[in-house]
């Protein structure tokens, strides 16, 4: 038997395909609105990965580009969490991957052009399998701010990004993480996008003490949440339709 | 509990999920997760799925991503040999290209491609379809569903497989789904 379908998605709790003060979405954004339909077969399922696929510093981008006994640049952090559905249910063996800029604000791209240096030792990306409780983490340095083209002087709070996947391709999310107390998440026009600042508050990585290791690396957390399933569903699904 | 907000993928999406193509030497191996999609024998007609990525202006969107996810020929999602899931970078003239095997059927579905494109200045990943010139695709819900647009969703067939051009806006914008 099928599982549940997924809940709709809340459209209002991202954001909107066109916003003016982020200039990319000018000639990027739909103009149409986007046609819904409730998720079939098609939608319900979605590529398995496991850990067998993972090498063993995909989840370490501290060195996971280092030269034999280099370490990349900056700050050095652990960022945990737990991967959960809407109906808080853990998600166990789902991809997650990031990148990110350098502790310069550097990515290592040919399009990146900012003063900031590259770092030899640090690539920038990264990846891990979530485990049976739905909990993940990864090593890395914390990322810096930088400049970016968008008609003014605007500059882009720290961040990781994420990739996610969760049980089936609806679920799909690509989002960003942000760190406490970073003073550019109040100004930067890509955050401020999403509509509702206690959506906003959820990209707010927090510094956990907790986790922090003594004299090593501290800890940021960052739960994510994919769409839960439909409560009111029985058993007519389809397969096929 | 709500779902995590969107955020765009950004102009750097391929270092995070095409390294390879992106130039980072040695990352995983050196293979980019999701460019092969036949790994084994398994029944059906290759077909290469090309196209290309268009803005509002016509320019190419060189900084996209393209997914896809599709049943195997014999409709049923990643059977031995087939990961019926595939993802690939735009390029610098905004294509994309994927060696995969032509859908079947799925009850009332026609033949189709789910085609997920994310890039600098998309909130939230869009979602489209591709459906095959060639097929009878008239009864399908969701082709149903695009009305009098439905034609930007039909992939055409060329030499050795099916071209599907995506236009994020304008008088040529395709189809895009909340699923």
């Amino acid at each position: 038997m099928a599982e549940a379908p997924f809940k709709p998605r809340d459209l209002g709790a991202h954001p909107p395909p066109f916003y003016p003060d982020y200039r990319s979405t000018h000639f990027r954004a739909p103009s149409h609105a986007l046609l819904h339909y409730a998720p079939t077969a098609t939608e319900m399922a979605g590529p398995v990965f496991g850990q067998g696929m993972l090498g063993a510093d995909d989840d370490d981008l501290i060195v996971n580009y280092a030269a034999a006994g280099q370490a990349a640049l900056g700050p050095r952090i652990l960022v945990h969490g737990v991967l959960r559905d809407q109906d808080a249910r853990p998600m166990p063996g789902k991809l997650i991957e990031v990148w990110q800029a350098n502790a310069g604000g550097r990515y290592r791209h040919k399009k990146d052009g900012y003063l900031a240096p590259l770092d030899p030792n640090f690539g920038g990306c990264g990846r891990c399998v979530t485990g049976p409780d739905g909990t993940y983490s990864f090593r890395t340095i914390q990322p810096g701010p930088y400049p970016w083209p968008n008609g003014g002087n605007d500059w882009r709070p720290a961040h990781i990004h994420f990739s996610v996947f969760g049980d089936g391709f609806a679920q799909r999310l690509i989002t960003q993480m942000y760190f406490e107390g970073d003073p550019h998440i109040a100004l930067c026009p890509i955050v401020q996008s999403i509509p509702d600042p206690k959506g906003i508050d959820t990209l707010v990585a927090r510094l956990d003490m907790g986790q922090t290791v003594p004299m090593d690396i501290r800890a940021y957390r960052f739960d994510i949440t994919l769409r839960g399933r439909d409560a009111t569903y029985f058993e007519n699904f389809k397969d096929g339709t | 509990m709500k779902e995590t907000p969107s955020q765009t993928a950004g102009p750097y999406v391929h270092i995070g999920c095409v390294p390879r193509f992106a130039g980072l030497r040695g990352m995983y191996d050196g293979q980019d997760l999701g460019a092969e999609m036949i790994t084994g024998e398994v029944a059906g007609t290759r077909i290469s799925f090309i196209g290309a990525v268009y803005d509002g202006e016509g320019a190419p969107v060189t900084d996209a991503m393209v997914e896809i996810w599709q049943a195997a020929p014999d409709g049923t999602f990643s059977p031995e040999g087939f990961t019926s899931w595939g993802r690939q970078p735009a390029d610098a003239q905004g294509a994309f290209r994927f060696e995969t095997l032509k859908p079947g059927a799925m009850g009332a579905q026609a033949p189709h491609i789910l085609v997920w494109i994310v890039a600098r200045g998309i909130g939230l990943g869009l979602t489209t379809r591709a459906y095959f010139a060639d097929e009878d695709n008239s009864s399908d819900p969701v082709y149903q569903r695009a009305g009098s647009r439905a034609q930007t969703l039909v992939a055409r067939a060329v030499e050795g497989g099916y071209h599907l051009d995506i236009h994020l806006q304008g008088p040529k914008e395709t189809v895009f789904f909340d699923v």
